[in-house]
């Protein structure tokens, strides 16, 4: 009798649960859904909360937003086999194009928004542990010998990509020849004890198995590195206090709406707000919040003073430059091409390093 | 040969054993170091790999107070749709993988056909395919870039990135656990009261509700028990066709490994040692059922023979 009730029950269960499985492939189309790669996680989580109060007091509706973060080139994958997502923001301009090259976005993407649709951007910066013992301050440093470097494979991570350029550019930027430039990247790889995957396995190696002097990676993410480890880690910007002045590489995280889904959901109108919200002050006060560089910050000097207070004490002075300057074409695919493709730069210093040990 | 009267045993060689169990016990036994070694080396490898990690993760996750612990599991809204989710994928893939084991079993311990050693080999197939390309084999069926993804899509219709593929995925990847269970139970029972039933005029449904489903049932728990411990951990496959949306798509494994990577780590150990609870219930009903399974199929042994 009892398991009749018992087998009964499970039943039922089983069934209810079938046909929520089955109505759930119909999908609620009034949420906005944001593809969004892994760094930005505490980023999005605010700006989310300050549109849906933003939206609702313009209008008078009531929006849910989504969030899916993971590997930027993940990501991009995702949207082209059939991620609903209304919103992309992902880490490298290749994973944008690519998603643009599928069809899903208009040709015009990047330029429908201020700032080369970049609302905000980064850059790479150091970590190391407190009082600098090993007194690392430019981007020389990295090659002298004494030091362990970490920093994710380029092959597989964006923070590892924009790593590597930040370390060529760092030569070249400043009158190197690529020789040079080669020279000084091989022997950094060399003083690398893991090539972890992604972001997260290289500051776990860091900051909590206490492996490498100085750790390589996102500003924001630095920041936040650094506010965990309660001051046993501290950032350098390289080369701020040298004479030559602090220089690395412009991340550009592009924000794009993905235009053939908000046609299909008639999301359009939501999303494109919510990009523009963007650009908006409040946005700009969470995007620095999160130590990203938002947009345009002369114009924070007049709007809102004290954040663009904030915005100094936070972003010592820095030369950002474009990764694309780094090769003739000036073009994101030669990047790629140039320095991460198989048997490309990045490979052939791996097999240099290996020689050379 | 039950019937056969017990053998009377001749008393003459029993002193003759006493004699030799000294010299005997020694050639049969290892020296003493080497089994405290071998001793110690199994229980300092289960240690290492089993108890200090299972035990680390209920250390972490109340290292702040249960308090901490219980807020960081019902707090959180996407946290508690990932508990909701798999509460929902798992029964479900499991309630699948119940029914295509028992049909799969049955043809393969009752009939001999073409291809039958085939479809053994298939319903082992999940075993030795990586999860990740299991995920990926879905993305590829009902992804945009398949006919099959792009139709569902023009009918409103969302498979890949939504519950439905987490349960088609969960449900590849645990395929085995059923079939496998099953097929030597129905074998060591065999055909016969199945045989006897259909002569006695039992239709197909009778047959199965009341001949084959009593013979096997402690076999069939036993198999969705695995079934269900497995598909309620899988993260390969789940992690490929969920697209990852927070309070959507995130299964409790999921959950975890993202709460682990936006780094907080008390919410992530919290979540984890529920999963980890879930399957010390799993081992537990496991060794509770072990014996009547063992039980059952001795007896269809001996019934048979």
């Amino acid at each position: 009798m009892w398991t009749r009730a018992l087998v009964g029950a499970v039943a039922i269960y089983v069934a209810g649960a079938g046909l929520w499985v089955v109505a759930s492939g119909f999908g609620k189309n009034e949420q906005l859904l944001n593809v969004a790669c892994d760094p930005t996680r505490e980023l999005w989580h605010d700006i989310n909360a300050a549109f849906l109060a933003h939206y609702e007091r313009e209008t008078g509706t009531k929006v849910f937003i989504r969030q899916s973060h993971g590997g930027s080139g993940s990501q991009a994958r995702a949207v082209i086999d059939g991620l609903p997502g209304d919103v992309i923001s992902l880490a490298l301009w290749t994973d944008t194009n690519a998603v643009a090259k599928a069809g899903l976005l208009d040709p015009d993407w990047e330029k429908r928004y201020p700032n080369r649709s970049l609302p905000y951007t980064s850059t790479i910066v150091f970590v190391v542990r407190r009082g600098n013992p090993k007194n690392i301050r430019d981007w020389a440093d990295l090659a002298r010998g004494d030091v362990e470097i970490v920093t994710p494979s380029p092959k597989t991570s964006g923070n590892g990509k924009w790593s590597f350029l930040a370390m060529w550019g760092s030569v070249v930027w400043r009158g190197g020849t690529e020789a040079a430039a080669r020279e000084f990247v091989t022997k950094a790889y060399q003083r690398v004890p893991v090539l972890d995957a992604a972001a997260r396995g290289a500051t776990m190696t860091f900051a909590q198995k206490g492996i490498g002097d100085v750790h390589l990676t996102w500003e924001n993410e630095a920041h936040l590195e650094v506010k965990e480890s309660e001051g046993k880690l501290e950032i350098v910007h390289p080369g701020a206090d040298t004479p030559r002045g602090a220089i690395s590489v412009l991340a550009e995280p592009h924000v794009a709406v993905v235009d053939a889904n908000v046609r299909r959901k008639n999301t359009a109108a939501v999303a494109d707000a919510y990009v523009k919200f963007l650009y908006t002050p409040e946005a700009k006060k969470l995007i620095v919040k999160n130590a990203h560089r938002p947009a345009n910050p002369e114009a924070l000097a007049t709007a809102d003073p004290e954040l663009y207070a904030e915005y100094q004490r936070l972003f010592p002075k820095m030369d950002l430059r474009e990764a694309t300057s780094l090769v003739p074409s000036k073009k994101w695919d030669d990047v790629q091409k140039t320095f991460f493709a198989e048997g490309a730069i990045f490979d052939q210093i791996q097999a240099a390093g290996q020689k050379n040990q | 040969m039950s019937a056969s009267p017990a053998p009377i045993a001749p008393p003459a060689p029993a002193p003759a054993a006493a004699l030799d169990a000294k010299p005997l016990k020694r050639a049969t036994r290892d020296p003493w170091y080497v089994r405290w070694t071998l001793i110690g080396l199994t229980l300092g490898i289960v240690g290492l790999l089993v108890a200090v990690p299972l035990a680390s993760v209920f250390v972490q996750a109340t290292a702040k107070g249960l308090g901490v612990y219980w807020t960081n599991l019902v707090a959180n809204a996407d946290t508690r749709h990932a508990v909701f989710l798999t509460m929902v994928v798992a029964p479900v893939a499991v309630a699948m993988n119940v029914v295509f084991g028992v049909a799969a079993a049955w043809a393969i311990a009752r009939f001999r056909f073409r291809g039958r050693g085939l479809l053994i080999t298939l319903i082992d197939l999940p075993f030795s395919v990586s999860p990740v390309v299991a995920g990926l084999v879905f993305v590829l069926i009902f992804g945009l870039q398949a006919p099959l993804g792009l139709w569902l899509r023009d009918h409103g219709y969302q498979v890949i990135f939504a519950p439905p593929a987490l349960v088609l995925a969960t449900a590849f990847v645990t395929f085995p656990f059923v079939a496998r269970e099953l097929i030597p139970v129905l074998e060591a029972v065999g055909p016969d009261e199945e045989l006897a039933a259909r002569s006695l005029g039992a239709s197909g449904w009778q047959l199965f509700w009341w001949v084959t489903v009593p013979n096997i049932k402690w076999g069939l728990l036993y198999g969705v028990i695995l079934c269900n411990a497995r598909a309620m951990g899988e993260f390969g496959a789940v992690y490929v066709v969920s697209g990852r949306i927070e309070g959507q798509t995130d299964t409790m494994p999921l959950r975890v490994q993202k709460l682990w990577e936006g780094s907080d780590n008390p919410a992530a150990f919290a979540l984890a040692s529920v999963l980890t609870l879930l399957a010390l219930v799993t081992l537990v009903l496991k060794v509770v059922i072990e014996p009547k399974v063992r039980e059952q199929t001795a007896a269809a042994r001996t019934a048979a023979e």
